[in-house]
């Protein structure tokens, strides 16, 4: 797929990287400043979707399969609830992140990490099913079929 | 803005519809940062105009990308928006002016997390602290509409070659009469 | 009157843009376009509430000695998380179009209405 666009091959290749690389500094500095897991999420998946808009839907698939996307999705949810449920184990409230470390304020800082990069997660693993599922629909017929999971 | 909206309203091709509502998500963006919004001006940067126009432009590809010729003025749904709109408007006159300290909405649990958050949270973006902390249930929740809509997408056209076979009763009534 | 009425103006903006985006949605025969249209009625919502949070001489919501005022966080983090799921939505939304055009070949109410009929009328033919 648009094995003519050398431009726009280079251009990406130079871009995708800081891409990745402030998704990630959005994701852990947004206590900081603007940013948090629901933006990061949002220009991880950008990144994915501008270099399957580029190489190809079945290049990104072997980059970041879609079996590994629905994972993300699944387990940013789960590593959101599942924070919740560990406060309440250590004999806190639900989401109460106070009580997962040893003073307050740790625990809140360590609890809104976690959950942070839950959304980020579950954001990120979204946005790129949804991509791929609409771009396969768009290849029609030469993509190998869905893989069911 | 309005005139992109506006634009939008008239134009009869999709592709450059969608592409004005890439325009709007940004001007959008820029009228937040104007009032002191920055996490949501950067969200709505990404989202709007990135996300969201790439998947509109992926079904315009699956679809067609021209509208069919319409009525130029509907006049029904014409006086039910501006009888709308000027009801709205009517509403607006008690509200409190733009950028009023003592308005109702900055006076319940606003100035807490304001005052408090840097001690009881942590973070000094508030916005972070209540989103994640303050008010973690909702957060949890909307993490989980888009999990369900990720899901939704993938359980209506995630499964090409089955629908194959069962076309819906509909598509088959239709080839029946026509033939 | 103007001025009387002027801190009022992003109201009004707001319900401008929401009767546009209204208009869309109830006047236009196009699915995708429809979505559109509840796009922009989405952003004219965002638009009010933020600003309502907007306090005068308010800074954004990020804590620093040297800043007293701050404008209200929270329809800033009501608002950031609907962006994200207004978008997730849309995108379900948009798959819902996709699926009508491969059942029915066509993304035009009208269309889909009369092809809806004529099944009607071909099955009380037949029974």
């Amino acid at each position: 797929m648009m094995h003519q666009k050398s431009v726009l091959r280079v251009v990406s290749k130079l871009l995708i990287p800081p891409i990745l690389l402030f998704a990630l500094y959005v994701q852990f500095h947004g206590d900081f400043g603007p940013g948090g897991g629901f933006q990061a999420g949002v220009i991880f998946a950008a990144a994915f979707i501008l270099y399957g808009l580029i190489f190809g839907i079945a290049t990104a698939r072997r980059v970041i399969p879609a079996v590994a996307t629905r994972t993300m999705l699944a387990f940013g949810l789960l590593l959101y609830a599942g924070t919740g449920v560990w406060s309440l184990l250590l004999g806190g409230e639900f989401l109460d992140y106070s009580i997962l470390a040893s003073t307050p304020k740790a625990g809140q800082h360590l609890g809104i990490l976690l959950v942070e990069f839950g959304v980020g997660m579950t954001v990120a693993g979204a946005m790129t099913t949804i991509f791929y599922t609409f771009a396969a629909q768009t290849l029609g017929g030469d993509e190998p079929p869905e893989e069911e999971v | 803005m309005a005139a992109t909206a506006v634009s939008m309203l008239w134009l009869r091709d999709l592709f450059a519809v969608v592409m004005l509502s890439g325009i709007y998500s940004l001007f959008a963006a820029v009228l937040y940062v104007v009032m002191d919004a920055v996490d949501v001006a950067f969200t709505e940067a990404a989202v709007g105009a990135g996300i969201s126009t790439v998947l509109m432009l992926g079904t315009l590809a699956l679809t067609k990308s021209k509208e069919k010729a319409h009525k130029k003025v509907a006049y029904g749904p014409l006086v039910l928006v501006l009888v709308t709109g000027a009801i709205l408007i009517y509403g607006t006159l008690d509200m409190p002016r733009y950028g009023d300290v003592n308005a109702p909405v900055h006076s319940h649990v606003a100035p807490r997390y304001i005052e408090k958050s840097g001690d009881e949270v942590g973070p000094p973006n508030i916005v972070t602290s209540v989103l994640a902390s303050y008010r973690g249930y909702d957060t949890l929740g909307e993490t989980a509409v888009v999990f369900t809509a990720a899901i939704g997408v993938l359980a209506i056209i995630g499964r090409r070659r089955k629908n194959k076979k069962d076309e819906p009763p509909t598509a088959k009534a239709k080839g029946e009469s026509a033939s | 009157m103007f001025e009387i009425h002027a801190g009022l103006f992003n109201y009004w903006v707001a319900i401008a843009l929401m009767m546009v985006g209204f208009y869309i949605v109830i006047a236009q025969g196009n699915l995708v376009k429809k979505i559109v249209g509840i796009n922009i009625f989405q952003v004219a919502v965002f638009v009010f509430y933020i600003s309502m949070g907007k306090v005068d001489g308010g800074s954004a919501p990020i804590l620093d000695e040297s800043i007293k005022v701050y404008s209200n966080p929270l329809p800033h983090v009501l608002i950031l998380t609907a962006i994200v799921v207004g978008v997730a939505t849309t995108a379900l939304a948009l798959a819902l179009v996709v699926r009508i055009n491969r059942s029915y070949g066509t993304i035009e109410e009208r269309e889909i209405i009369t092809i809806n009929h004529k099944a009607d009328h071909d099955e009380d033919t037949r029974s």
